[in-house]
C-alpha cells in the first residue's frame, strides 16, 4: 500500500500544481500510515526533481525518455501505470489540470481503479475504504464519495490544498521505462504558449470584470490593477459571448472554475452560474454600482460605487501603499 | 462515416441545487433538465461535418433511465438520425464509460464525441475512459476539429496554451466551448425528432467503482462587509492583511 504523486512539469519546471499534489500526498500518506513516492515524467534536470523533497517526498522517480518530452495522454498514462503497479500504489494523485484530466481517466482504466476527480480535501476513513470530498454541480455542492476499489486515481483541484513545506533529504532515481509505440497515435504539430500570462486556474489573485464595464475598450484599468497585484484577469460569460474578452477568461459554471485566494469582481452582478465558478475563492471582493446585485450576498467585502472611479482609485491607493 | 455523440442530462445552469431527504441525490422537484452544454458543442460540430460531406450518419447515445428520454428527444431535435438509450441509472463515470464502450466496440464508429465534462459532476472522466476501454486515441478539450479524409486536425487547450494535433480516425474527442457554433432546435427539428427512433439497449452489467455517500452545500459566507467608495484605503488595508500586497 502506498501513495504515488504525479508531479507535473511545464517547460521542464515543477510548478505549483506539482507542489500541491505533493503536499496532499504527504498529508494523506502520513494520516493513513502509507509510504509516498513521486514520479516526474518528461524532460527535466534531476536537480529540479529534487525540489519535491522540500514538500516531504524523499523517493522521487524520474522518467526522462526522449519520446516522452512532449506530453501525450496515452504514453504518459502507461508510464504512470507501470510505476504505480511496481510500487503497489493504492492512491495515485494528479493535479486537476488539463494534463492531469487528460491522463487520469486512462490511468484509472489501466489500473482498474476508481477515478475521483475535483478533490478538494483529505479523505476520511469509511467502513469499507476511503471517503473523498469533491465538488459537484460546478461548485454548487460538495459530494462525499466512497470507493471500494483497491486503488483510486484522484485529481486534486488547484488552490484547494495548501502547499506545505516539509524538507526531507531527496533520493532521486531514474525509473527505467520504455514507451510502447502503439501509444503514440497523436502527432503534435504546434504548441502555442501564453507564456507571459498568469494561468487563471493557478492564480493566487484574480481580477474579473463583467458587462458593467460597458465595452472592451475599458479593460485597461482592470489589466492595470491585475498587473499591479500580479493577478490573472477573468471575465463573466456575457462578456466572453460578445467577444469583449477571450473565452479562455470566462469563469463560471460553463467556463473555468477557480478557487483563488482573492477574487475581485468588478461590474459583475453575480448570476448563479457565475457564482458557481468562483464561490470557492477564499476571499471575494465585489465592486458594483447596484446595491441590489446578488453578488454582494456571496462576497466578503463590497463597495457600492462606480467602477470607473473606484478601480483607478484603488490602483492608485495600492501604488501609494507599495511605494511608501 | 459514422459519428457517435454521447449526451448526458443535467440540471439547467440556473438551477439552485438542493438535496432530497436521503442527502444522496439532488431534489429534482421543479428542476429543468437539459442536454449538457458541452455535449451540444459536440453535436453541433457533428452536424457541421454532416453538412460538409456525403454519407455521414450521426447516432446519439445516453446512459440513463426512462426519465432521460425527453432530453434525448430535445437533442434529436437539434440533429442526429437515431438515438440509443442504455437503460441504466449510472452510479459513476466509470459505469457510464463502460456502457458506452460495450455498446460502441463492434459498431465501427469513426468518431466518438462527448462534452469535456458534464456540468453536474464536472469529472472530465468519461471521454478518456471510453478511449482507453476501446483502445482508441483521445483528444481532450478540443476547440477545433477539421477532417481531411481519415485525418483529423484538432486544436485543443493544454496547460498554459493551446496545441495543434493530427490523428487518424477512429478517434475519441472531448468538446470544449469553441468547437462549433452552438445550435438550437427549430420547429422542423422538433417535429422531426418525434419520429426518430430511440433504441433501448439493456445495460452490459453494472460495475460502478464509487458511490455517493452524502451531499453538502458549500460553506456560506459569513456576510459582506461594506466599504464606502471613497474609502478605498480600507480595502488596501484588507489586501495587505491577506498578504496580497
Amino acid at each position: 500500500m502506498s501513495v504515488l504523486v504525479f508531479a507535473e512539469i511545464s517547460n521542464g519546471k515543477l510548478k505549483k500544481p506539482a507542489f500541491e499534489a505533493a503536499s496532499y500526498g504527504v498529508a494523506l500518506a502520513s494520516e493513513h500510515g502509507l509510504e509516498v513516492n513521486a514520479v516526474v515524467v518528461g524532460n527535466m534536470d534531476a536537480s529540479e526533481a529534487q525540489q519535491l523533497a522540500n514538500y516531504g517526498i524523499a523517493n522521487i522517480f524520474t522518467i526522462n525518455h526522449p519520446q516522452l518530452h512532449t506530453f501525450q495522454d496515452a504514453p504518459y498514462a502507461s508510464a504512470i501505470a507501470d510505476i504505480a503497479k511496481a510500487k503497489g500504489a493504492t492512491v495515485v494523485i494528479l493535479p486537476q489540470s488539463y494534463t492531469g484530466r487528460a491522463i487520469a481517466p486512462r490511468l484509472a482504466v489501466k489500473l482498474d481503479a476508481a477515478l475521483l476527480s475535483g478533490i478538494n480535501g483529505l479523505p476520511k476513513k469509511g467502513a469499507n475504504g476511503l471517503h473523498f470530498m469533491r465538488t459537484a454541480y460546478s461548485g454548487k455542492a460538495i459530494q462525499e464519495v466512497a470507493t471500494s476499489a483497491g486503488c483510486c486515481v484522484i485529481t486534486v483541484k488547484a488552490n484547494a490544498f495548501n502547499v506545505t513545506e516539509n524538507k526531507v533529504s531527496a533520493n532521486v532515481q531514474s525509473y527505467a521505462y520504455e514507451p510502447a509505440s502503439k501509444d503514440f497515435k497523436l502527432k503534435v504539430k504546434e504548441t502555442i504558449r501564453n507564456s507571459d500570462k498568469i494561468s487563471l486556474t493557478e492564480a493566487d489573485i484574480v481580477v474579473s470584470a463583467g458587462r458593467g464595464l460597458k465595452g472592451p475598450e475599458n479593460w485597461g484599468m482592470i489589466e492595470d490593477l491585475a498587473n499591479l497585484l500580479g493577478a490573472a484577469t477573468a471575465c463573466s460569460k456575457p462578456v466572453a459571448d460578445v467577444h469583449w474578452r477571450p473565452h479562455s477568461e470566462h469563469v463560471g459554471q460553463t467556463g473555468i472554475q477557480i478557487a483563488p485566494n482573492v477574487y475581485i469582481a468588478v461590474g459583475i452582478s453575480g448570476a448563479i452560474q457565475h457564482l458557481a465558478g468562483v464561490s470557492s475563492s477564499k476571499t471575494i471582493i465585489v465592486i458594483n454600482k447596484d446595491p441590489e446585485a446578488p453578488f454582494f450576498k456571496a462576497a466578503d467585502y463590497g463597495i457600492v460605487g462606480d467602477a470607473f472611479q473606484v478601480v483607478p482609485a484603488l490602483t492608485q491607493a495600492i501604488k501609494n501603499r507599495i511605494g511608501s | 462515416m459514422n459519428i457517435l455523440i454521447c449526451i448526458s442530462q443535467v440540471p439547467d445552469t440556473t438551477t439552485k441545487i438542493q438535496f432530497d431527504a436521503s442527502g444522496k441525490e439532488i431534489n429534482k422537484a421543479g428542476v429543468k433538465f437539459v442536454v449538457n452544454p458541452y455535449d451540444e458543442f459536440a453535436l453541433s460540430r457533428a452536424l457541421e461535418i454532416q453538412e460538409s460531406r456525403q454519407g455521414v450518419k450521426i447516432t446519439l447515445l445516453s446512459v440513463g433511465g426512462q426519465d432521460v428520454t425527453p432530453t434525448i428527444v430535445n437533442a434529436l431535435a437539434v440533429g442526429g438520425e437515431e438515438a440509443v438509450r442504455i437503460d441504466l441509472n449510472p452510479q459513476d463515470g466509470y459505469e457510464v464509460a463502460y456502457q458506452i464502450a460495450q455498446y460502441a466496440k463492434d459498431k465501427n464508429f469513426d468518431l466518438i464525441m462527448l462534452g469535456k465534462e458534464s456540468i453536474d459532476n464536472n469529472g472530465s472522466e468519461v471521454p478518456g475512459m471510453v478511449a482507453e476501454m476501446l483502445d482508441m486515441p483521445f483528444v481532450s478539450f478540443a476547440t477545433q476539429l477539421d477532417l481531411n479524409g481519415k485525418t483529423a486536425t484538432i486544436r485543443r487547450e493544454v496547460d498554459g496554451g493551446t496545441e495543434v494535433l493530427e490523428a487518424e480516425l477512429p478517434l475519441v474527442l472531448s468538446a470544449q466551448k469553441g468547437l462549433a457554433e452552438w445550435r438550437i432546435a427549430n420547429m422542423r427539428g422538433i417535429m422531426a425528432a418525434k419520429k426518430k427512433p430511440i433504441h433501448i439497449v439493456a445495460p452490459a452489467g453494472s460495475n460502478a467503482k464509487t458511490s455517493i455517500q452524502t451531499y453538502q452545500l458549500p460553506p456560506q459566507k459569513a456576510g459582506c462587509q461594506m466599504i464606502q467608495p471613497d474609502d478605498v484605503n480600507q480595502l488596501v488595508d484588507i489586501l495587505a492583511q491577506k498578504g496580497v500586497i
